[in-house]
């Protein structure tokens, strides 16, 4: 018991002291002291519920990425076969696959075999991301699983990249950006004022298209509903201004708005109303400089999430790569799409499935309030303790501080975050330190009632505690992992904290103390304790 | 010096004198939570349920115009809210069902946050807006499975662990306390009308721990005297190792007491009903650690020898010395 080698002392102050000066940092940022910013500084982040901000749960429809993609591939066959020069009917993409026809069946192993590259993805596994069958005349494209997963992890991806630019360019400090499952994708933003306004920004695709108004069509159909064929109906963006009715616009041969390199938002120099300005990149220029040289007079669709924004005439080329949009913007909502152009579309729409905003106020409030509360809570438990066990009571209290010091060092190297129900979590290991402590010294008190010496009856007080208080970290650790791999948000917040806890608690309260007590038996050599 | 002392040496409190009437009533309260959660319901938050709460500090009044903004908020045509104060009288939450059809278009729920919040500043320009929480149908309903999942998945896997640590009946044993600590937790929250949310399945998880604790000490001191005692009957056995641990469990649950209490009267307003969960779960745990998990054991027929094949040579020698002497 007595025995405690140095190289061990050594080890225990050691880890000890590194892990209580990482609390450092974030008790400064609490009581705001400067840090000095040389100086290494992991800190402790605060949840949203203590600090104040936005959370925000994203989710994209699975149904429309796999939609998207039977449109992308409809229309890669038909350009495939255009160039092969096979002649095909109308491709379907019902049912989850694109079939058609080839209208001379004798064709049929030809377009198989230009077809044939479509059908592998970019993946590295040589998986095939579809199927594709020969049934006489008839030709079916079906997306495999793998592909599907494949694509829907793709553009999940681009969209956490999409949604990440935007939320920079919009200036807010320190946002956290995470995907999440099989389509979702976390935001948290601390400190936030105006969540409606990220709402917003986040809600639009932002998928901009230059497309023909399809002048063949005929009014009295399209007022009934029914597009012509090769085109398709799309409402106004503005009905209050252009009206309910419908306008057809060509399927195919318009151009997409992603090649850009600028957007940006202003006021138009006639009207003064708020437009915005976009710049294509080379390719981009060009393209557009095409589709306005050979429709000079014709008019065309700016196309923006599905609905039509406006469909000005086109007088002239527009051969220097630039073009403005303008559709009853207010000066926000400019700005907001030019950001949006800007970070790019989203390639699947994306909608708030949850929301959780802090005021900044409340959360400010909440922190001071809690540390308060926990100082004059543990300072009482403090007294309570010393008083009930003197000497030993004072080193599980030393010990306590240095668990309390210790979680939240550990907290700030592995870079958690303290949200309120990890309060509970602090306030659940606290208590199993201190119970660890009153375990050993009531179990020492006992053997001492049974007449053994001073040192035998220390070396049992803990030997026989040290079985009551591992069976019940063991539980406690198990539970925790548990509600780390099942829970979500507050309860993975309360098992972080437990976990850490539960390591610190027994770090402290067992070997600490016996340290301690192993070397004040050691100098002091006392034939009798109050305890 | 002379030390606080609460518990005098050598208790022997027949505590398990009155197993059965306490075992009665225990159960009675069990079927009376679960029938109060069934009838009068749990008031389940925005977590489980989905909707929108919205949260509101009147920073210039002693307290919240409740009736005025249930009818200024109803006029809003989305039906009535659910209005209640937490933690101080000035402070109320708001709680609406999402509009129809935002499950598709999203915007509608934004814009019913904005025409109330728009409503309540009006009417009071020194009302603050602390927080909007909104979540789908959809979410709420994942949020509810995987809370309900973690609490049943932690108590299982713990009744696994005691059940292979100690023997098949500790194990029911302390299935049975925690299922008692969290139904009447369930029940105080059916019966006060607190709301319940994701924040409070972490409250019953720390009870659940802190009730595990607590009989596990038991338990453990249980399985030292059966060691010790081979041919003390089991009631006799349980009340000495209750005894034995009283002086532990009573300060223990007085520190741990202190600090909730001073969570509870000086801590931030949005934990109270968490802290409140917390305390009166200790007081549950203690007592169903007692008088729950230790008398299951005579009723399951644990026999005063369970323990012996893990004595080892050292522990026999020890024993027939004592023995003998």
């Amino acid at each position: 018991m007595l025995d405690f080698p140095l190289w061990r002392r050594l080890t225990l102050w050691a880890i000890t002291i590194v892990t209580c000066l990482a609390a450092l940092p974030s008790i400064f940022a609490v009581t705001n002291t400067p840090w000095p910013s040389s100086l290494y500084a992991p800190k402790v982040n605060l949840g949203l519920d203590l600090a104040g901000g936005s959370h925000l749960l994203l989710e994209a429809s699975a149904d429309q990425i796999r939609r998207q993609r039977l449109d992308t591939m409809a229309e890669d066959v038909r350009s495939r076969l255009r160039q092969a020069k096979i002649a095909v009917g109308d491709i379907s993409t019902k049912d989850g696959t694109v079939s058609f026809m080839v209208t001379d069946p004798a064709k049929g192993d030809a377009a198989r075999e230009a077809l044939q590259t479509l059908t592998s993805g970019a993946s590295m596994s040589g998986q095939r991301d579809w199927d594709l069958k020969v049934d006489g005349g008839k030709i079916v494209l079906a997306p495999t699983e793998a592909g599907i997963k494949q694509a829907q992890s793709m553009a999940m991806d681009s969209a956490t990249d999409v949604v990440r630019k935007r939320i920079d360019k919009m200036g807010t400090r320190e946002p956290t950006i995470i995907r999440q499952g099989a389509n979702r994708i976390v935001v948290q933003v601390p400190g936030l004022k105006d969540p409606a306004a990220l709402k917003a920004l986040l809600g639009q695709t932002a998928k901009l298209e230059f497309r023909m108004v399809d002048l063949t069509a005929d009014p009295t159909l399209v007022a009934q509903g029914i597009a012509p064929a090769g085109s398709e109906l799309l409402p106004y963006a503005n009905p209050e201004k252009d009206g309910t009715g419908r306008l057809a616009v060509r399927r195919f041969g318009g151009i997409k708005g992603d090649q850009l390199t600028n957007a940006v938002a202003g006021n138009d120099d006639r009207t003064n109303e708020p437009i915005v300005s976009i710049t294509f990149d080379q390719a981009g220029g060009a393209k557009f400089a095409r589709l306005t040289t050979e429709n000079v007079g014709k008019p065309f669709a700016i196309v923006l999430d599905g609905k039509v924004l406006s469909a000005p005439n086109i007088q002239e080329p527009i051969l220097g790569g630039q073009a403005r949009i303008s559709g009853s913007f207010t000066s926000e909502s400019a700005n907001q799409l030019a950001i949006a152009l800007v970070s790019g579309a989203l390639p699947v729409d994306l909608k708030v499935v949850e929301e959780r905003s802090v005021g900044p106020d409340l959360g400010a409030d909440s922190i001071t309030k809690g540390v308060y509360a926990m100082a004059i809570g543990t300072l009482a438990l403090m007294i309570f303790i010393a008083v009930t066990y003197g000497r030993f009571g004072l080193y599980a209290n030393a010990a306590l501080a240095i668990n309390g010091l210790m979680i939240l060092g550990i907290m700030s190297l592995l870079d958690t975050t303290l949200t309120l129900p990890g309060i509970a979590g602090f306030v659940l290991t606290i208590g199993a330190a201190v119970d660890a402590n009153v375990l050993i010294n009531e179990r020492i008190r006992e053997e001492r009632a049974r007449g053994r010496k001073v040192v035998q009856a220390v070396d049992l007080g803990y030997k026989e505690a040290s079985r009551a208080i591992f069976d019940a970290n063991i539980t406690n650790v198990i539970a925790a992992v548990l509600m780390f791999v099942v829970g979500s948000g507050p309860v993975r917040g309360f098992a972080i904290v437990l976990m850490i806890g539960i390591v610190t608690s027994v770090f402290t309260a067992v070997w600490l103390t016996r340290m301690w007590v192993a070397g004040y038996l050691r100098r002091n050599r006392p034939s009798d304790i109050v305890l | 010096m002379k030390l606080l002392k609460l518990v005098p040496d050598n208790t022997n409190i027949r505590f398990l004198r009155w197993r059965l009437p306490f075992y009665i009533v225990s159960t009675l309260l069990i079927i009376a939570s679960w029938g109060l959660v069934m009838t009068k319901g749990l008031n389940l938050g925005v977590d489980f349920i989905g909707g929108q709460m919205i949260r509101v500090t009147y920073t210039q009044s002693a307290t919240a115009p409740v009736a005025e903004l249930r009818e200024s908020v109803g006029k809003l045509g989305y039906g009535e809210p659910i209005i209640q104060q937490f933690g101080k009288p000035n402070e109320v939450s708001i709680r609406m069902k999402l509009p129809e059809g935002s499950d598709e278009n999203t915007a509608l729920a934004d814009e019913m946050a904005k025409k109330i919040t728009a409503t309540i500043k009006a009417e009071h320009s020194d009302a603050r807006i602390d927080g909007v929480d909104s979540v789908s149908g959809k979410v709420s309903e994942e949020l509810g499975k995987q809370g309900g999942l973690a609490l049943l998945a932690a108590m299982i896997a713990i009744s696994i662990y005691i059940w292979v640590r100690f023997e098949w009946q500790f194990g029911v044993g302390a299935l049975y306390a925690l299922a008692h600590d969290v139904s009447l937790t369930m029940g105080m929250f059916a019966l006060t009308q607190m709301e319940f949310d994701l924040n409070i399945v972490a409250a019953l998880l720390t009870l659940i721990g802190y009730s595990l604790n607590d009989t596990i000490v038991v338990y453990d001191r249980i399985r030292e005297n059966m060691k010790k005692y081979r041919r003390m009957p089991m009631p006799e056995l349980l009340d000495l190792s209750v005894n034995e641990t009283l002086s532990r469990t009573i300060v223990t649950s007085l520190s741990v007491l202190i600090t909730l209490i001073a969570l509870l009267v000086l801590g931030p307003d949005v934990i109270f009903g968490f802290t409140a969960a917390i305390t009166l779960g200790i007081f549950v745990g203690t007592y169903s650690s007692v008088y729950m998990s230790a008398p299951i054991l005579i009723w399951l027929k644990v026999k005063p020898d369970s323990f012996v094949p893990t004595e080892t040579a050292l522990e026999r020698q020890e024993r027939l010395a004592r023995e003998g002497a």
